[in-house]
């Protein structure tokens, strides 16, 4: 145990930081001190990341203080956060492949001579690996270093620029489990020689291991801090996940009737599918989507969700099993066909998915619209404008001007506009992934209103969602999606957010530890 | 309301001042020139006084400036529309070599066919030589195996050996055994020139190339497609537009272009096929694509002015005795000018 008197290493008090609607962070105190694994738990989008740029000078804060080391600090850029000793270990890795682990330390360290000596510095590194089980070859080139040894490089790094506080940004996402074993090892020194360590992830079995003191985040806010010892799983996705107390379902929206014998909008039997480089591979998906229900999926990021609504939309082959579209067929269709067949995607990011920044509306409107309004060797302006005109009013948005580019109008206006030219004719079947992240609560709303919507008038909603409130509201069964399989399915009303959770985290097994 | 912003190529007051723009960036270059024709102890004013009257001042000034202008063009058209799709293709210079051999072996093949009959099919095969030529790169570059830009650029060094091995061997002209070139083309397969001069029908079908670029690209729902490709391929992905058909296409129609600027040369110029058939238009076409940013006007306001950069490099070797290659400083020192006026130098 240290000193409870002596001052944490850094000390954060009311940071709270804005983008546009949403409140990342909302009055967040933290502490870090020496010698303490201090891990930073939350969801995605709970409002880690934000903390971690704010603590290494990459964001400043709207309100709130940081000290360190007992000192107001005024941490402008990452040079000012480095110059008071703190480091950051980043999820992707700011090593050059091509240069050597000791020129790239050596590129990092402040004060560099204009002659390099590389024996001095090898003979740091070597020591440093020694003390802290970070043993990398100096002069290896760092494109030869497998992720756990570039991780060590980046650890290494820091502390041969004399960092004392180091912030670790979902360390583990990349590494294999024994890297993991061998990172939780690395801590362990670091910890014993007085660093203070913030490890920022949403892996519950982690921080149970390895974590001296847990902060829980949840939409920007502190919902919990926990002493070493008193960790345990249930309390934490309590946390992590709000109350334990089911979600208030809301009232079911009226469904068109659906005539007896109708196929399911969509079938996954078996369904299958591989992955290249970071993407999850999915493993014998079993899903049946009925007109006039919405399927609700939750999922810690990663776990498959963007892979699995690429392979209902046609963009990712399967490798096994079938894909039945309204009782056809449809494991090889196109992504062109699955639309023309009434197929619509609500994406998260309308501006990288599903728009095209630099042209104007109108002609945004007319991608992807498939035949409809083929006229000769160009297209019938008139009767597009019409139907988008009409599907406008039909969701009561106002009607931007048609033609300016797109990437000039807001976030929730560009939505609007993805929304009305996907929900124009009428799809059978919606795949909404995130549609509401990133929207301000009013924008949210409407786009939940409108699934509500589609739903009642008999469309298949698939929806891809990490807000267990919205899926909660809105998903008539849940799926919890986990590695790229499915880990368990609730139906409406009949699931806790701490259940869910555990599916979501895989902590199923260490209930109780 | 349907109209606006659907042709922003033909919106006129931009053309105007993006024309404003570069006749200050001409200016400086010219001045920034001169100091270095002084330096080489040379008379600029010479200089651009002769280059003056070897093309603007005469009619066969201007009609040799119409010659140069019609490879330029198709060259430029290669480059920009698969640009479009942000598709880089370095490859013109090949892509022409191509299209002047497959009008040659067209031309060779049926020497008795009448004109009606073989300028069209020469016209054809020049594009398809072009075309096939660029297509090759589009394939690798849909199937994700080979980047556009290097395929393209490396194809420029086999297309004039393949010539070249025509031209020493089974095409070899029995007349002038010494110097490696084809016989003359059948008569019946040459390029009708008009009043007398060297400009020839190529001139022609550059400009209608460049129409059908502008109209394709502006006012086709194939080029809503292509554009939104080259805005955004992912999610031109998402919305079902078939990306590997497109890039194909776009490599094979832009590399058709260069290959009919090469027909042009062969069928309208030399008369023959030969070595050093381009000096370069290939390349010169990158350029003018580029500084014109696409559109199809500055398109054409950028090839006349490298014609007539071209044309001086000719003269200043004839009157002043300095080597052709110095135009290129000028070049350069125009590319310099447009470079700067771009913050990053992005497009």
């Amino acid at each position: 145990m240290t000193a409870p008197e002596k001052p944490p290493l850094v000390e954060i008090r009311g940071i709270c930081k804005r983008y546009g609607a949403v409140l990342a962070n909302d009055r967040v105190d933290l502490e870090l001190r020496g010698g303490e694994v201090h891990a930073l738990l939350g969801e995605n989008g709970a409002g880690k990341s934000t903390l971690a740029k704010i603590l290494y000078g990459y964001t400043r804060p709207d309100a709130g203080e940081i000290r360190v080391g007992g000192r107001p600090a005024d941490l402008r850029s990452p040079r000012d956060a480095r110059a008071l000793g703190i480091g950051m270990v980043f999820q992707n890795f700011m090593l050059i492949p091509a240069l050597s682990v000791l020129e790239n330390i050596a590129l990092f360290l402040p004060g560099l001579p204009a002659v390099l000596r590389p024996e001095a510095i090898a003979r740091r590194i070597r020591e440093y690996g020694e003390r802290f089980g970070l043993g990398v070859d100096p002069a290896a080139p760092v494109r030869q270093l497998s992720v756990g040894d570039q991780q060590k490089v980046e650890i290494l790094k820091l502390l041969l620029a004399e960092a004392r506080v180091l912030l670790f940004d979902e360390p583990t996402k990349v590494l294999a489990p024994h890297e993991i074993e061998a990172l939780f090892g690395i801590f362990g020194a670091l910890r014993a020689d007085g660093y203070a360590l913030l490890f920022i992830t949403h892996k519950l079995r982690e921080v149970v291991r390895c974590a001296d003191r847990i902060t829980v985040l949840r939409q920007g806010r502190v919902t919990g801090g926990i002493a070493p010892g008193q960790a345990d799983v249930d309390t934490l996705v309590a946390m992590m996940f709000g109350a334990g107390a089911a979600p208030e379902p809301a009232p079911d929206g009226a469904r068109a009737p659906v005539p007896p014998g109708t196929p399911p909008i969509l079938e996954l039997i078996g369904a299958s599918a591989r992955a290249e480089g970071s993407e999850t591979a999915l493993s014998g998906l079993e899903l049946t989507l009925e007109p006039g229900e919405i399927v609700g999926v939750a999922g810690v990021s990663g776990s498959g969700q963007k892979e699995l609504g690429d392979l209902i939309l046609g963009l990712r082959p399967l490798s096994a099993g079938s894909k039945r579209f309204c009782g056809e067929d449809a494991s090889s269709w196109s992504i062109a066909r699955m639309r023309e067949r009434g197929t619509a995607f609500i994406p998260e990011d309308p501006l990288r998915m599903a728009a095209v920044a630099g042209m104007p509306v109108r002609e945004n409107l007319a991608l992807g619209t498939g035949r409809r309004y083929h006229k000769g060797a160009g297209l019938d302006w008139a009767a597009l404008e019409a139907a988008m005109g009409a599907s406008f009013q039909a969701l009561a948005f106002p009607v931007p001007a048609l033609g300016r580019p797109i990437g000039a109008l807001s976030g929730g206006n560009l939505q609007r506009v993805v929304l009305a030219r996907e929900l124009a004719h009428g799809p059978r079947l919606i795949v909404a992934l995130y549609p509401t992240r990133g929207l301000d609560a009013r924008s949210a709303d409407s786009v939940r209103a409108l699934l509500r919507r589609a739903r009642a008038a008999g469309s298949g909603v698939l929806l891809i969602s990490e807000d267990l409130e919205e899926l909660a509201e809105l998903a008539d069964r849940l799926l919890v999606l986990f590695a790229g399989a499915i880990a368990g399915t609730f139906p409406r009303g009949g699931w806790r957010a701490e259940a869910v959770g555990h599916l979501m985290t895989g902590s199923k097994e260490v209930t109780g530890v | 309301m349907s109209e606006r912003n659907l042709a922003p190529a033909l919106d006129a007051a931009p053309a105007l001042r993006a024309a404003g723009r570069y006749a200050v960036i001409g200016a400086a270059a010219l001045a920034v020139f001169a100091a270095v024709l002084l330096a080489a102890g040379k008379s600029p004013g010479k200089a651009y006084v002769d280059t003056f009257q070897a093309t603007l001042a005469s009619a066969y000034g201007v009609s040799e400036l119409l010659v140069r202008m019609t490879p330029l063009l198709l060259a430029a058209v290669a480059v920009a529309l698969p640009a479009r799709l942000g598709l880089i293709n370095v490859g013109g210079e090949g892509q022409l070599y191509m299209g002047a051999w497959m009008a040659s072996a067209g031309a060779f093949l049926f020497p008795a066919a009448p004109a009606w009959a073989l300028l069209p099919l020469v016209t054809l095969l020049g594009f398809l030589g072009g075309a096939a030529w660029a297509a090759i790169p589009g394939l690798l570059r849909a199937a994700r195996l080979v980047n556009e830009t290097i395929a393209t650029l490396l194809l420029n060094y086999v297309a004039p050996l393949i010539v070249s091995y025509f031209i020493f061997g089974p095409w070899r002209a029995r007349e002038h055994s010494a110097y490696p070139q084809s016989p003359l083309f059948p008569e019946a397969a040459l390029l009708p020139t008009f009043f007398d001069t060297r400009v020839h029908a190529g001139l022609l079908i550059a400009l209608a190339a460049l129409a059908c670029y502008w109209l394709l690209l502006e006012k086709t729902r194939w080029g809503l497609d292509m554009r939104a490709i080259g805005g955004n391929p992912e999610a031109a992905q998402r919305l079902g537009i078939p990306l590997a058909g497109w890039i194909v296409l776009a490599l094979a129609l832009g590399g058709g272009c260069a290959g009919l600027a090469g027909m042009g040369e062969a069928m309208g110029t030399a008369g023959r096929l030969r070595q050093g058939l381009s000096p370069g238009y290939g390349f010169t076409g990158f350029l003018i694509a580029w500084l014109a940013g696409g559109r199809a006007l500055g398109i054409l306001f950028m090839a006349f002015l490298f014609a007539i950069l071209t044309c001086a490099g000719d003269t200043l070797q004839i009157t002043q005795g300095l080597p052709y290659s110095v135009v290129n400083i000028l070049l350069a020192m125009i590319l310099f000018l447009v470079l700067a006026r771009r913050p990053g130098g992005g497009r």
